[in-house]
């Protein structure tokens, strides 16, 4: 299952369609990291909505995904994570650390354009 | 190390359990049962997907459909991980007035050689996130396990729809 990645201005979106294998996720995350260099992009939205499950391995993929982009000089907002799929992260310890989440795709692209405006400010509350 | 003591323990989990699983299984009405191969990373979203279909039947809420879904995902990629292959069995059953899904994972694997070491929380041989057996037990009602150096194991997981 291919996710498609859409670029759009400085950012990349990828908008998970349907359940995806653990291959597929490994794919998405390196196709993401490849592409953040080709086009330049500053940022990298991941939208889960449809993902009915998210377990160990897709919380750890994702969470790598947002490592190896930060390291490539971008960052990564997760939009999308449904609640139940929140409840049973926590009743399964599963956590994206470091990694920054929005509800949907709008709060995400509202995040990314003020984390990268405001280099150094990335902690800041939500200011609207 | 302290080997014998922990074989005791094991032996212990070992019969009690079993004694458990065969108890239950003459209360229980199996309603549907399936069996999915486990033997790529496709099969994963498979079992799922079929456990979460199967258990909406029984009315479970959306949140435990999704506790279901992803304690059947953590077993079957165990089984991929540790035994290359195996099944997931899953079935409907009735107890009374309360029915509920059994998921059981089977594989013949290498085993488990210290199964309360493999339930704290935090300890993994593998590379997963070290909360796969703690984890599920977690998401669910009840949590059986049998193992057995060099034959394999079966993990059973219950949830009762409320």
């Amino acid at each position: 299952m291919e996710v498609p990645i859409l670029k759009q201005g400085p950012y990349l979106i990828a908008s998970i369609q349907s359940a995806l294998s653990d291959n597929d996720m490994v794919r998405l995350r390196d196709a993401l990291v490849e592409q953040v260099g080709r086009f330049r992009s500053r940022g990298v939205i991941v939208d889960v909505t449809a993902l009915d499950v998210m377990d160990s391995f897709a919380t750890r993929t994702l969470r790598d995904l947002g490592r190896m982009i930060r390291l490539r000089g971008a960052d990564t907002v997760i939009v999308g994570i449904q609640p139940e799929v929140a409840y049973t992260m926590v009743q399964l310890g599963l956590t994206l650390e470091d990694i920054a989440t929005a509800l949907d795709l709008e709060e995400g692209l509202a995040l990314l354009e003020r984390k990268t405006t405001a280099p150094g400010n990335e902690t800041s509350s939500r200011g609207r | 190390m302290r080997r014998a003591p922990v074989d005791a323990e094991r032996q212990q989990l070992h019969s009690t359990t079993s004694l458990g699983l065969a108890s239950a299984r003459n209360r229980e009405r199996v309603l549907e049962e399936t069996c999915i191969p486990i033997q790529s990373d496709g099969d994963i979203v498979g079992a799922r997907q079929n456990g979460r279909g199967l258990a909406v039947q029984l009315g479970f809420s959306p949140s435990d459909l999704t506790l279901i879904a992803t304690a059947i995902s953590e077993l079957a990629r165990n089984i991929l991980l540790y035994a290359k292959r195996g099944k997931i069995i899953l079935k409907l059953v009735e107890q009374g007035e309360t029915r509920g899904i059994i998921v059981t994972a089977h594989d013949k694997g290498p085993g488990i050689p210290d199964i309360s070491r493999a339930l704290e929380a935090g300890f993994s041989t593998s590379r997963s996130l070290g909360l796969g057996l703690p984890g599920v037990r977690r998401l669910m009602d009840e949590f059986e396990i049998v193992s057995d150096v060099g034959l394999g194991t079966i993990v059973t997981v219950k949830k009762w729809a409320k």
